[in-house]
């Protein structure tokens, strides 16, 4: 709109498998600006992003910086413009130092241009750490052995070495605790001072409000609008990500809870979570919620067997369960819906097919030999109840989209009819569509008796979905609400550990 | 007559849909598509048929198809094990040495032993079958990488098989011999049929049963079939006996066939396999590759073995030309992965 613009990126469009992530968005930022960019998960913040850093290509659009348009096709081309993201999963080689991961590519030599000249390296990212006010970390230090936000710290020094005109951070304060927090705003000030341009990504609307000078809102891939953090207040920002009632995202349900389904007590895993305690009832949906790192996904992991827990007890349907791998927590009617499909969802190189009747191949088999007329018809009409598409259960999942891909898992776990569903992020990377088609399936799942452990990291998800909210913070279980008593704020301040 | 000639065909697609259905399961086929490599492959074996056939011509005789197939046998058989372990996402290097053992053990246990025949052959195929469990179970049991674990047994299996014996074995009875390779059916010999049903059973196992499809899938994300509750280490450990039991009966023939056992047996086996199977289609690190592919793969190399040997071409040219035909497979294949 200004000419004192500095990035201007103006009709960008990206489509991942035929969903258009981003719908032509126009967005511009000045320097020496914190700008915030934030909407619903899937909204194409990210997306948006990574196509400024290099890391995607975009279909269509254009990208001018100081008013001339610029190439970026890789990540190289975009530290060469001066551009230098800080993504949520770090870019850190872990078995290397602090020292060659902050000078990765550019270690001093000596003057054999061979000889690596490590008295020197160490000082310079001893240096580098100094500048962004990060002192006492030992610079020889393996990466691997850094906690989370101190590899965070890490990341940001081997993107300060550069000297970047444009910050992207997505997610800083994910996995970071509130004196971390406050350092990380004082050093993006300090690079606001040095006429840097800071883009912020962030789900957390009160840090935003804080620390940012413009904020702008993207929606379904569209840019709903910029505004001033004082023009605005939370709600109206809430209300221009959402862009509907929760009322129409999630299905209507009369809750009928009946008969314990699972029962968690004194659940213990050393080094990730402590004396976790839950019931879980038949025809129920208990939300989890809880920020990266509380331990949320390992309770999950324990109680299906992936993970041995070290104290404590587990009870289904009464019984005590003790499962030593997911093959006995499938066995007792236990499923669980991974958070990640790519790693540990799905077979990439199989068919829908495969994939769909992977945990319930004994029950269309006799001795080892599938029947596989059984086996096709029964996911072939999961395939249609869930309206996968394309429709052919030959086809690989590789080729489907984040959507019908989420389905296919969704597929294998009802097909297999257990009696307690671990659903871990359920439709994280889908389209809002198949969002709807989700909530009605594990809707309908609840009201035929089945007991629903959710576990997200949406609020809107939890609020919306859950009979029930528990809330996990460092380990152990925060806080618990009952539907009436739920409210975004509260769970929030809960998980975060702020008092109210 | 007009009657049928129109029921002929519809009676042969029923057999083949039957056949389809019984060792492939699904009813349209193998799952994903063709690709323009798979057609190229064929389009080669029909060239290579063609040339042959112009510039030899002993190469149409049936002595020498039935020496082209007794010689397969052993790449054939072993490569159907190597394929297992690759759709596993594993390799196996220590086939030639087990080759060489169960060659050892069978014609020791006939000639020092005097033990009968069948006896001395499960002997030997227990002794492939548990160097191959070795295998499995370091690697299924304790994560550790299947390179590095079969290239320290590819030593040590080597280094048994010289405890064993030192000098090469012949076994005197000479139904040891006869009983491989008589053709009882036109040109093909009792070791012919065993491979041709092995590939067959390995059909079956690799598409109709549950330990098959959960092989496949270990290799395209061990994690997730993991965390499907199937138990994936009892299977990963399956594949690597399956491997060591299809060396051991190629060691076997492959005894039978030369009428004499070398320590020294089998060196390089493992090579010819890989390259069999990744011609096949299969992808090294798991995630593809398919039984009939190696077949294919295993005619192939066995085909250009012989027309360079019917036209006296050295050895090392035959080398050159297997190299460039693996380095073209991989790469027309680049995109698969």
């Amino acid at each position: 709109m200004e000419e004192t613009d500095f990035l201007v990126m103006r009709g960008i469009r990206k489509s991942f498998d035929g969903t258009q992530a981003l719908k032509g968005v126009d967005f511009s930022a000045r320097l020496g600006e914190v700008h915030a960019i934030v909407g619903e998960n899937g909204a194409g913040k990210s997306t948006l992003m990574k196509i400024l850093a290099g890391a995607l290509r975009r279909d269509a659009g254009e990208i001018l910086l100081d008013g001339a348009p610029v190439v970026i096709n890789s990540p190289f081309a975009a530290h060469r413009l001066g551009i230098r993201a800080v993504y949520q999963e770090f870019s850190l080689v872990r078995h290397l130092s602090i020292t060659e991961n902050i000078l990765l590519g550019q270690m001093p030599t000596r003057r054999l241009k061979w000889l690596v000249d490590w008295k020197l390296a160490h000082q310079q990212a001893a240096q580098k750490l100094a500048e962004i006010g990060f002192t006492g970390l030992n610079v020889r230090t393996q990466v691997a052995r850094l906690s989370v936000s101190q590899q965070q710290m890490v990341e940001i020094a081997k993107a300060a070495v550069t000297r970047p005109r444009i910050w992207i951070l997505d997610e800083p304060s994910a996995v970071l605790s509130q004196e971390e927090l406050k350092r990380l705003f004082e050093l993006i000030q300090q690079l606001k001072q040095e006429s840097a341009l800071i883009l912020y990504i962030s789900h957390r609307l009160e840090e935003v409000f804080q620390v940012a000078d413009r904020i702008t809102v993207l929606k379904d891939g569209e840019l709903i609008g910029t505004v001033k953090p004082a023009e605005a207040d939370q709600n109206q920002l809430i209300k221009m990500m959402v862009g509907r009632d929760l009322g129409e995202l999630f299905p209507k349900r009369q809750p009928n809870p009946g008969e314990e389904a699972l029962a968690v007590k004194d659940f213990s895993r050393v080094g990730a979570f402590d004396k976790v305690s839950f019931s879980l009832r038949r025809g129920e949906i208990v939300g989890l919620f809880g920020l990266v790192g509380s331990g949320r996904t390992q309770v999950a992991r324990c109680i299906f067997g992936a993970d041995p827990f070290s104290a404590g007890e587990l009870r289904l349907e009464g019984k005590p369960l003790r499962p030593r791998s997911p093959h006995d927590a499938v066995r007792a009617g236990i499923a669980f819906l991974t958070e990640d499909r790519k790693r540990d969802g799905l077979v990439m190189s199989c068919s829908i097919r495969d994939n769909a009747s992977l945990a319930t191949m004994n029950q269309v088999s006799r001795l080892g030999v599938l029947n596989v007329r059984k086996r096709d018809a029964r996911v072939q009409a999961k395939v249609g109840e869930l309206s996968i598409h394309p429709a052919q259960i030959s086809r690989l999942v590789r080729q489907l989209s984040g959507g019908n891909q989420q389905k296919v898992i969704l597929a294998k776990w009802l097909l297999s009819q257990a009696r307690v569903l671990i659903l871990d992020e359920p439709t994280r990377g889908v389209d809002v569509a198949t969002k709807l088609e989700i909530y009605r399936l594990i809707s309908d799942l609840a009201d035929r008796g089945v007991g629903i452990l959710l576990i997200s990291s949406e609020l809107p998800e939890i609020l919306g979905m859950s009979d029930r909210a528990l809330v996990m913070r460092e380990g152990a279980l925060a806080g618990e609400f009952p539907r009436a008593q739920a409210s975004e704020e509260r769970l929030l301040a809960c998980a975060a550990g702020v008092v109210q | 007559m007009s009657m049928q000639q129109a029921k002929k065909p519809s009676v042969l697609a029923g057999a083949a849909n039957w056949l389809r259905r019984f060792f492939l399961g699904g009813a349209a086929g193998a799952d994903g598509k063709r690709r323009w490599i798979d057609y190229a492959f064929i389009g080669a074996f029909l060239l290579l048929l063609l040339v042959a056939a112009t510039l030899s011509d002993v190469f149409f005789t049936q002595r020498n198809l039935s020496n082209l197939l007794r010689q397969i046998v052993t790449n054939g058989l072993i490569s159907l094990g190597m394929l297992v372990v690759i759709l596993t996402g594993g390799i196996d290097l220590s086939v030639g040495p087990i080759v060489a053992f169960s060659a050892i053990v069978v014609s020791g246990m006939i000639q020092n032993q005097h033990l009968p025949l069948p006896v001395a052959i499960l002997i030997a195929l227990g002794v492939g079958g548990l160097a191959g469990g070795f295998n499995g179970f370091l690697i299924a049991r304790f994560k550790l990488q299947p390179f590095i674990v079969t290239l320290a047994t590819l030593g040590a299996i080597r280094g048994l098989v010289y405890v064993y014996s030192q000098t090469p074995i012949t076994p005197a009875d000479p139904s040891f011999r006869t009983i491989f390779s008589t053709p009882i059916l036109g040109p093909f010999t009792l070791s012919i049929l065993i491979m041709l049903v092995a590939f067959l059973v390995m059909l079956f196992f690799i598409n109709r049963t549950t330990a098959g499809r959960a092989i496949v899938a270990i290799g395209g994300n061990e994690e997730a079939v993991r965390l499907a509750g199937i138990n994936v280490r009892r299977h990963i450990l399956l594949a690597y006996i399956i491997s060591g039991l299809c060396a051991a009966l190629a060691g076997i023939l492959l005894a039978s066939r030369l009428g004499i056992a070398q320590p020294s047996l089998g060196a390089g086996f493992e090579l010819d396999a890989i390259a069999a199977c990744v011609i096949g289609g299969a992808i090294l690190g798991g995630g593809g590759g398919s039984v009939i592919g190696t077949f294919g793969g295993v005619v192939i190399l066995g085909l250009i073995d012989n027309l360079l040997n019917l036209l006296n071409v050295q050895s090392y040219y035959q080398q050159i030309f297997k190299g460039l035909i693996i380095l073209f497979a991989v790469l027309a294949r680049r995109k698969d992965k």
